[in-house]
């Protein structure tokens, strides 16, 4: 059975994601979402009683990290690719964020 | 109708690591911009995270001390949202499986034991830092530094079991003191390394409903945790006395003005939609390794106040103030060690070292006068090589040179004359000058003899033994007090 997935869902979703989405493709992802809930439904419905949750399929922790300082990059090397960033100051630069 | 305020708070505590959680770039505070970052910590495409073990012992530890369970598997989750000083778009945290859980925090409050439950202590990333003001286009610019970003923290949440603002700050100042015992947290409010965030709420008194809460963030010291939750507690009970009800909402604690500001409501919050980590295995924690952290804990602060008090006799008031931080109970055992007896070494501890220390802008840890050097002081004042108040001048003159007590007793002839001939002497010139004074005394008028004393003293340039000169002098002057 189709769970359906209306369009102001569509709209709160694209909201958090920022994005904006014309009437056409609320139409369209709204369909398309449902499908894919349509399949977690179908996925929910099986039994995994006494099935441990998996987070991931990594289970053993050797791979930490010594806390070991390594060379970090060089700044302008970091700043190179970011629009508009100050190299005199060393900061990367985007517009205004609050009031 | 009496309310009551309801208080629960998030602390924010950065782990004492070298390099960030996620990568090997330096947690170092003040370097220049953006010089401690790499392509892990930009969120850069394709680069991915390997945890630091070091942080991961350390959140335990913090665990450990708040009584927590630490649970044998954690998983990291991505909490989405956007902001300039969160490059990936997420920041790596904990949320449905937290490192450690249902703990709680027990301390004394005068005479009874206060709890405060601990939720849950997880592990996550610092964000950036952005930069509003201080630029010629700060108008339309905001700039950001990503030094910050990854470095480790622990978030540590509580149970809403704090009632009032004072009550706040203390159990906040408490859980502070233990980061710090512990090496977990540097303690430094002004750098950020440790940040709170409170909860709060207002009910009638008695109560068991909880009231709407605002959260209120941006309280980076005991005195604005303090005077927000104070302002927010009466904002709220004043809006219910109104007839208004409290909207669940984000307030900023503004320090200019000492009140909270709205931020944003609860309502348009962010759905943060966590999932879990997939570019993290789980954290694995097997008993070997918790049970190593667990027997390398130090004693905690209540456990060694209430050592100081039965095993070294002191008062409840000494034993608080010496346990205040991990280096100054040290302090206090090494010279109680060394031969000084504890009451006295408190008291020059809160005394001459606290003023010594505090003249100098020094801390415990780098004091002038070393515990064993203190100790050995006060035991020439305990064998009556010198009287306590000539103590001070030594000791004084120990911050000075670095030299000890014995050695400057010595060059400078400052022992105490206890000698009973060199004493009688010097009383006997006193007697035959004082005539008047000593007929006084035999009239019964006592403190003529506090006047011969202070004579005797003064001729022997404060050096003879006080209390040997008053038992030698009531003798010669015919023992007994005036008047029998």
């Amino acid at each position: 059975m189709p769970v359906g997935f209306s369009r102001s869902e569509v709209q709160a979703i694209a909201a958090l994601a920022n994005l904006e989405l014309d009437e056409s493709e609320l139409d369209l992802f709204a369909r398309q979402l449902g499908e894919v809930l349509d399949y977690a439904t179908q996925v929910q419905n099986i039994d995994t009683t006494g099935v441990p949750p998996t987070a991931s399929l990594g289970v053993r922790h050797e791979a930490d990290r010594a806390d070991l300082v390594q060379p970090s990059l060089d700044r302008d090397l970091a700043l190179s690719n970011a629009p508009d960033a100050s190299l005199e100051a060393g900061l990367f630069k985007v517009p205004r964020v609050i009031g | 109708m009496p309310f009551e305020a309801v208080i629960g708070l998030e602390i924010h505590a950065q782990l004492q690591t070298a390099s960030k959680i996620f990568c090997g770039c330096s947690t170092v505070f003040g370097a220049p911009p953006n010089t401690h970052v790499c392509p892990v910590c930009l969120g850069f495409p394709g680069a991915l995270p390997v945890l630091n073990g070091a942080a991961v012992d350390f959140a335990v530890r913090a665990g450990l001390a708040l009584g927590c369970r630490i649970n044998d598997r954690s998983i990291f989750a991505r909490k989405n949202y956007f902001y300039p000083d969160l490059p990936k778009g997420y920041q790596i945290s904990q949320y449905e499986l937290p490192l450690a859980s249902q703990g709680a925090l027990e301390y004394t409050v005068g005479d009874g034991i206060r709890r405060v439950g601990i939720t849950r202590v997880h592990l996550e990333e610092d964000a950036g830092k952005s930069l509003h003001e201080g630029f010629s286009d700060s108008d339309r610019k905001t700039y950001v530094d990503f030094n910050r970003s990854g470095v480790p923290l622990i978030e540590i949440v509580t149970e809403p079991d704090l009632r009032s603002a004072p009550e706040a700050a203390a159990f906040f100042a408490r859980l502070r003191a233990i980061l710090v015992w512990l090496g977990v947290n540097d303690g430094n409010m002004e750098e950020g390394s440790l940040r709170c965030d409170a909860n709060v709420s207002v009910r009638p008194a008695g109560s068991g409903a909880f009231g709407t809460k605002a959260e209120v963030k941006n309280l980076n010291s005991f005195r604005f945790l303090q005077k927000a939750l104070e302002y927010e507690i009466d904002r709220q009970i004043e809006l219910l006395r109104e007839g208004g009800r409290v909207r669940q909402e984000t307030r900023l604690f503004d320090a200019a003005s000492g009140g909270t500001v709205s931020m944003r409501s609860k309502e348009e919050a962010h759905d943060y939609r966590y999932f879990p980590e997939p570019d993290l295995p789980p954290v694995v924690l097997d008993a070997d390794r918790v049970d190593a952290l667990r027997r390398a804990m130090p004693e905690l602060p209540d456990a060694r106040r209430r050592r100081f008090i039965e095993q070294h006799a002191l008062p409840e008031y000494d034993a608080g103030h010496l346990t205040e931080s991990r280096a100054l109970a040290d302090y206090f055992e090494q010279a109680v060690a060394a031969g000084g007896s504890p009451k006295m070494v408190s008291n020059w501890m809160m005394g001459e070292l606290a003023r010594a220390l505090n003249d100098n802008g020094r801390e415990i840890s780098d004091a002038p006068v070393t515990a064993a050097r203190l100790a050995s002081l006060l035991q020439l004042i305990d064998r009556g090589t010198i009287s306590g108040a000539m103590a001070k001048g030594v000791f004084e003159k120990m911050c000075a040179s670095g030299r000890d007590a014995a050695e400057i007793v010595e060059a400078e002839g400052l022992s105490q004359i206890d000698d009973e001939a060199q004493i009688l002497e010097r009383i006997t010139s006193v007697l035959s000058e004082h005539a008047d004074a000593v007929a006084q005394f035999r009239a019964g008028k006592a403190a003529a003899l506090g006047f011969l004393v202070g004579q005797v003293m003064k001729a022997t340039a404060g050096k003879a033994n006080p209390r040997r000169v008053n038992e030698l002098l009531k003798r010669e002057l015919g023992g007994g007090s005036p008047g029998t």
